[in-house]
């Protein structure tokens, strides 16, 4: 099972899809512990009530349907399916709202969606999940990009309420971009990054606010890391292997 | 759905491992086997996988092996390959044989002169390296390269075509520092009665994994030409004209780099809202949230 992360880590990102099915097919045993564990580009369905889209993924599966955040139901429909309970449904319903709003402020444009269920420990667990496909902006205009994706998947562990409330965030940010520079040929650039953090945070402002606070100081802490450390140390790479001309003393002599 | 899958055939599992094989980044090919050894639980399987996978890899990614009593190294492509795992090293006409699982040399002899370009040609090829000498020694830190006689080796005299093919290559592999990468760029030339066909290909690659797997792949075709003329003249043609696209290509590399930062993060998701503030995340005791995060943040009339 390990080899088998390992592989996923060293695999290229672009194709992390092809890896994982072929991974699950070698390890059928492990096929679970493989599809939680690894992460996959996040698909997306549109809620036949709302019209509106939400995103797929593990903690809104139950056999092989999906519930929208939107209105409760399942795609395709599925009988004594699992549903949260109404008062975590109530804090559901506010969680993608006010997410919606956030994913604008920041994303302009993309797909957000939140899910909250019951876990074991008197607490829950919220999934937080963002797709911005780049390369259609929001205000319509071509970037460089000819492909950009973006996909967050935020999950929290809300620990059972007391003075202080502990939250456990794992997040996920996966990333592909591929510029489109006819003088340049294909330039690809794309990873993905998981970090932690753990805070035990008083219930005066509420869940929501808490769990907001935490995904958008991760979120920033994360694009900053992809952009210095990732991209920069990739670049540092290909100026190491061939150092820029201006660094060249000689001149060839013709 | 996976369950409902019945179990692989061999042949299929031996596929998927050479996928893996195949597509591991630069030099990391040793670590991806050692995880698919384990994840396959079968030796048989996993050495036919390798020994079918390994040759292409190496191939593709011009690896460059050391050869016996440190007397040079030798490049593994596709257009020096003289049998399976024969490969010719023509700066010290030598011929080499690798073990390709091991990445490394078991053999080395002398060439035979009917394994070598004619006279003519090798006039031509010799040029052309040492100029490919001077220009990789002085541009890559740690670069290799030859340049191989790929069409046409017997040619005799002015009338008769030849094609070399030039590789260089450079890696730089510091696994304990999560990063490795590699360049490798390819040039096809074409020498016809009065004028010299040259076409390149330019690879990119670069990886950094520390706590997480962030991985650049870049290419580039570019094409150029020109005259026919004595060999040492041509020579420093060719490397001026090569020393020229490469260093246009890296430098539009370093152009995405800062577009990246600068412009197309941005599209995707921005540092700040433009409010120029965090959000706003402390009204959200009841439902009127929205409503007040919409009218503080000023949408929606």
């Amino acid at each position: 099972m390990e080899a088998a992360l390992g592989l996923m880590r060293r695999i290229p990102p672009k194709h992390s899809v092809t890896a994982l099915s072929a991974l699950v097919s070698l390890l059928p045993n492990h096929s679970s512990d493989l599809l939680s564990q690894v992460d996959q580009p996040l698909q997306v369905l549109c809620d036949s009530e709302s019209g509106k889209e939400f995103i797929l993924c593990e903690y809104n599966r139950d056999a092989d349907s999906y519930r929208s955040p939107w209105s409760n139901k399942y795609h395709p429909p599925l009988g004594d399916a699992l549903l949260p309970s109404d008062e975590l449904r109530k804090l559901e319903v506010e969680a993608n709202e006010v997410f919606a709003i956030y994913r604008d402020q920041y994303y302009e444009g993309g797909i957000s969606s939140v899910y909250l269920w019951e876990d074991n420990n008197e607490g829950f667990v919220a999934c937080f999940l963002i797709k911005k496909d780049g390369a259609r902006t929001a205000h319509g205009r071509r970037g460089y990009l000819q492909e950009g994706l973006w996909e967050a998947i935020h999950v929290i562990e809300v620990g059972p309420e007391d003075e202080t409330t502990r939250y456990c965030l794992t997040s996920t940010v996966m990333l592909s971009l591929t510029t489109d520079k006819e003088s340049s040929g294909t330039f690809n650039l794309s990873g993905s990054i998981r970090r932690q953090m753990t805070m035990d945070l008083p219930l005066a402002d509420g869940h929501l606010c808490n769990m907001g606070k935490m995904i958008e100081e991760m979120e920033g802490k994360l694009r900053n890391s992809l952009d210095q450390v990732y991209f920069g140390k990739t670049k540092e790479m290909v100026c190491t292997l061939r150092p820029p001309s201006e660094v060249v003393m000689r001149l060839p002599n013709s | 759905m996976a369950e409902e899958e019945c179990e692989l055939s061999d042949e299929q599992k031996k596929e998927i491992a050479k996928w893996f094989l195949y597509n591991a980044p630069s030099g990391e090919i040793q670590y991806i086997a050692k995880d698919l050894r384990s994840v396959l639980n079968d030796d048989k399987l996993y050495d036919e996988a390798t020994s079918e996978a390994f040759p292409l890899y190496n191939k593709s990614h011009l690896i460059c092996l050391e050869l016996p009593c440190r007397s040079g190294d030798v490049l593994i492509t596709p257009y020096n390959e003289l049998e399976e795992n024969q490969f010719i090293e023509p700066r010290t006409a030598q011929i080499v044989t690798i073990d390709h699982v091991k990445q490394a040399c078991t053999e080395v002899r002398p060439a035979a002169d009917e394994e070598l370009a004619s006279p003519y040609v090798e006039e031509f090829r010799c040029a052309l390296d040492a100029e490919i000498l001077k220009y990789v020694e002085e541009a890559y830190p740690k670069g290799v390269c030859s340049v191989y006689c790929v069409d046409g080796k017997d040619a005799e005299g002015s009338g008769c075509n030849f094609e070399f093919a030039v590789v260089i290559a450079a890696a730089r592999n510091s696994p304990k520092n999560f990063c490795n990468g590699s360049w490798r760029s390819v040039w096809n030339i074409k020498f016809k009665e009065d004028a010299l066909e040259i076409k390149g290909k330019l690879q990119v690659d670069a990886h950094y994994f520390e706590e997480g797997n962030v991985q650049l792949d870049a290419e580039q075709e570019c094409q150029d030409g020109t005259i026919f003329q004595a060999p040492d003249d041509c020579a420093i043609s060719i490397a001026n004209i090569i020393r020229h696209h490469e260093a246009e290509y890296l430098k539009s590399l370093e152009t995405s780099y800062s577009n990246l930062s600068d412009k197309t993060f941005k599209d995707l998701r921005r540092k700040l809202p433009v409010t120029r503030t965090l959000f706003p995340w402390h009204n959200t005791l009841q439902f009127s949230l929205t409503r007040d995060i919409q009218k503080e943040l000023g949408i929606g009339k």
